[in-house]
């Protein structure tokens, strides 16, 4: 008990720590700041190609949201880090992370606006277009919102997900938030540092996954 | 047939097919304006595959159709300037669950005739007050019963000033008791003048206000003429069938 | 022309497919193991836990909802190496892959937990009230009239949640399991050469993109109509 006490709420090592740490979470808040508004522009976009009457178009997009989506971020990654620099490009760890996360979440994101616009029925569209309104206004000004009701809590638990996500630039050694921690453990063999990182990530993230657990039992009862 | 006014639809040698399914074999229909045309027939006959191509929510195989003149099928037509003048009123209402009553009739008449707002929504409240629902304009749809939500429904694409108005079965999904408000703002329409083809079961309503009834069966016009004659005494043995069913 | 050789042979190069092919796949089957090993022991205690939920004892429950939030709201990666450094801190070794498997599984639990428990709170009230009215007790009543419907409602978010999850194996090479992606980095640090990372790319891309179409197609058959 004394041990554990110990190695994970040294609270000494923790406030040591902490500075350290703030600034990777001032790393991890950048990202965020960049890639999330990215990530739902791109989703909306690879959303709307995958509806175009365009084959090709339509058919790329489809390939392009699935094959991201099969993809682990991390291998991703990885590949954009280590392996692009043997075609010529070397990009920096922060726009590895920023093309990989942009890549993977556009297409998260994508997946979800498509299966919200494809829930809405066909008569709205009926009733749109026989007054008139053209694809873009029906879409706009019609089915779009009511799928983006639809599928709000799906957001919203997703960009969960690419907040947790900034976890893994940690392996490119970005200094975000959990490489600060695991740099400060690895100097003081001491996991109190993770401990505290948890803690923040915790302070950040639970009260939207509560948000996120009572809107979707608003929507399923 | 005296053919001073020319016809507001004319439909000629209509052919729609579904893959290999063909749907409508070749139908001729003119409507002049301000009549009433009721069609009747069973389920699987193509009537509202024959009311859908009239605003090209389903793409006519072949054959012409002309409104007001304008032959809709050619491609220099502006598929969405002729949706104005021609109304819809579907089966299922199809009002849009995220905006009012106000804001349903309002829409187009914003987006597609560039009302400003103000203007629109004085003509919208017109509209819902000629169907009678001008006290529920605030309303959502899922506060309004079946019968309130298909008037909304007829209200949105009169405000367009639509030359004729498209109905698809409009009481079909309605409870018996609500189905009386939507015939009686469809009765007004008939006596403002409004050109009318109708898709129904409706029979007594046929009866009363219809200047003509088309039967159709397996995709073709089988008999048409006036209520009477239609009702009354039935040419074709197909007709009687369907009409003995019917009044079973 | 020259560049375009050397593209090929940066990512393509033939002679290191076959050499590390035998390495990737094992890397596949390791993959693939904990992946399934994940699945089962994630989802069995997700509805382990949801059941119990469902008795609405209220110490059980609240200690439920704080698990579920918890491993919901942390990166995996943070308990991963948590787990991985703290604990031979406190006497308990496990190997890499014990460690994976235990933070993915518990994990995927608490996903699935606040799934499954969504799914019994929309089966309605009436269900229960028959059910209980012909004498069934709360556990058959559960068994046999709540959860059929209830789990049918929650094939589409399960199926895409672990999908997820199991992506996170690759965290694995962190940590040094001997998943796909460690052996691709490894080999290509040997090589000099990204082949084998482009390998490892097709292997995951391989083995997930059947699983996404699955998942689709599941979600379509059980579509979760909303509103």
């Amino acid at each position: 008990m004394e041990a554990i006490g110990q190695q994970f709420f040294n609270l000494a090592i923790m406030e040591r720590a902490l500075p350290l740490l703030l600034m990777g979470l001032r790393q991890t808040i950048v990202i965020c700041l960049i890639v999330i508004p990215l990530g739902l522009a791109g989703g909306l976009a690879f959303a709307l190609l995958s509806r175009t009457s365009l084959s090709p178009v339509r058919w790329a997009a489809v390939v392009a949201i699935d094959f991201f989506r099969a993809v682990p971020p991390l291998v991703l990654l990885i590949f954009v880090y280590s392996g692009l620099p043997f075609a010529g490009l070397r990009p920096s760890p922060f726009a590895a992370v920023g093309i990989a996360f942009l890549l993977n979440t556009s297409s998260y994101y994508g997946e979800i606006y498509r299966a919200g616009i494809e829930s809405i029925g066909l008569g709205q569209w009926d009733a749109a277009r026989s007054t008139g309104l053209t694809l873009s206004q029906t879409l706009a000004y019609v089915v779009l919102p009511q799928a983006m009701r639809n599928v709000l809590p799906d957001l919203v638990s997703n960009t969960v997900e690419v907040v947790k996500l900034t976890s893994i630039a940690s392996v490119v050694a970005l200094p975000e938030l959990l490489y600060s921690a695991d740099m400060a453990r690895s100097v003081t063999f001491n996991s109190s540092p993770l401990v505290l990182a948890a803690a923040i990530y915790l302070i950040m993230l639970w009260p939207i996954v509560r948000l996120v657990s009572r809107l979707e039992r608003r929507i399923a009862t | 047939m005296t053919a001073e006014r020319p016809p507001i639809l004319d439909i000629r040698g209509l052919r729609k097919s579904f893959h290999h399914l063909e749907v409508l074999r070749g139908i001729d229909l003119a409507v002049l304006p301000q009549e009433l045309v009721f069609i009747i027939g069973p389920s699987g006959s193509g009537k509202s595959t024959l009311l859908r191509c009239c605003n090209r929510l389903e793409e006519p195989t072949s054959g012409s159709i002309r409104v007001d003149g304008v032959d809709i099928m050619a491609a220099s037509t502006d598929i969405n300037a002729m949706r104005r003048r021609i109304g819809m009123v579907f089966q299922s209402f199809n009002l849009y669950p995220h905006m009012t009553a106000l804001g349903n009739v309002a829409l187009a008449l914003v987006k597609v005739l560039r009302k400003p707002r103000v203007e629109a929504e004085q003509s919208a409240l017109t509209a819902l007050d000629r169907v009678g629902l001008a006290e529920k304009a605030r309303a959502y749809p899922a506060e309004l019963s079946g019968g309130q939500q298909q008037r909304v429904a007829i209200a949105r694409a009169l405000a367009l000033e639509p030359k004729l108005m498209l109905f698809d079965e409009p009481t079909s999904a309605l409870d018996p008791e609500l189905v009386g408000s939507v015939l009686n703002v469809m009765r007004e329409l008939r006596r403002a003048g409004m050109t009318m083809l109708v898709v129904s079961h409706e029979m007594r309503f046929a009866r009363d206000a219809a200047d003509r009834v088309i039967f159709m069966d397996h995709g073709a016009v089988v008999e048409e003429g006036s209520p009477e004659q239609i009702f009354a005494q039935p040419r074709e043995s197909r007709t009687r069938a369907f009409l003995a069913e019917l009044t079973r | 022309m020259d560049r375009g050789f050397g593209f090929l042979d940066a990512f393509f190069k033939w002679e290191l497919i076959e050499r590390y092919f035998p390495t990737i796949m094992q890397g596949m089957a390791v993959t693939i193991e904990i992946a399934a090993a994940v699945v089962l022991t994630g989802i069995s205690l997700g509805l382990l836990l949801a059941v119990a939920r469902s008795f609405r004892v209220l110490p059980a429950s609240a200690l439920i909802v704080l698990f579920a939030d918890i491993f919901r709201a942390l990166p995996p990666l943070v308990l991963v190496l948590l787990v991985y450094f703290g604990l031979p801190n406190v006497g308990i070794n496990l190997p890499s892959f014990a460690v994976l498997w235990l933070v993915l599984s518990l994990v995927l639990a608490a996903f699935c937990e606040e799934i499954f428990w969504a799914g019994i709170l929309s089966v309605p009230k009436g269900q229960w009230e028959a059910a209980r009215s012909t004498g069934l007790g709360f556990l058959g009543t559960l068994i046999y009239v709540v959860l059929p419907q209830a789990l049918r409602l929650t094939v589409p978010p399960i199926t895409n949640r672990t999908i997820a999850i199991t992506k996170n194996t690759a965290l694995g090479t962190v940590i040094g399991v001997g998943e796909i992606l460690n052996q691709a980095t490894t080999a290509q640090s040997f090589s000099g050469n990204a082949t084998p990372l482009m390998m490892g790319a097709i292997a995951y891309v391989m083995l997930f993109i059947p699983v996404v179409a699955l998942g689709r197609f599941l979600e379509t058959r059980f579509s979760w109509r909303r509103a």
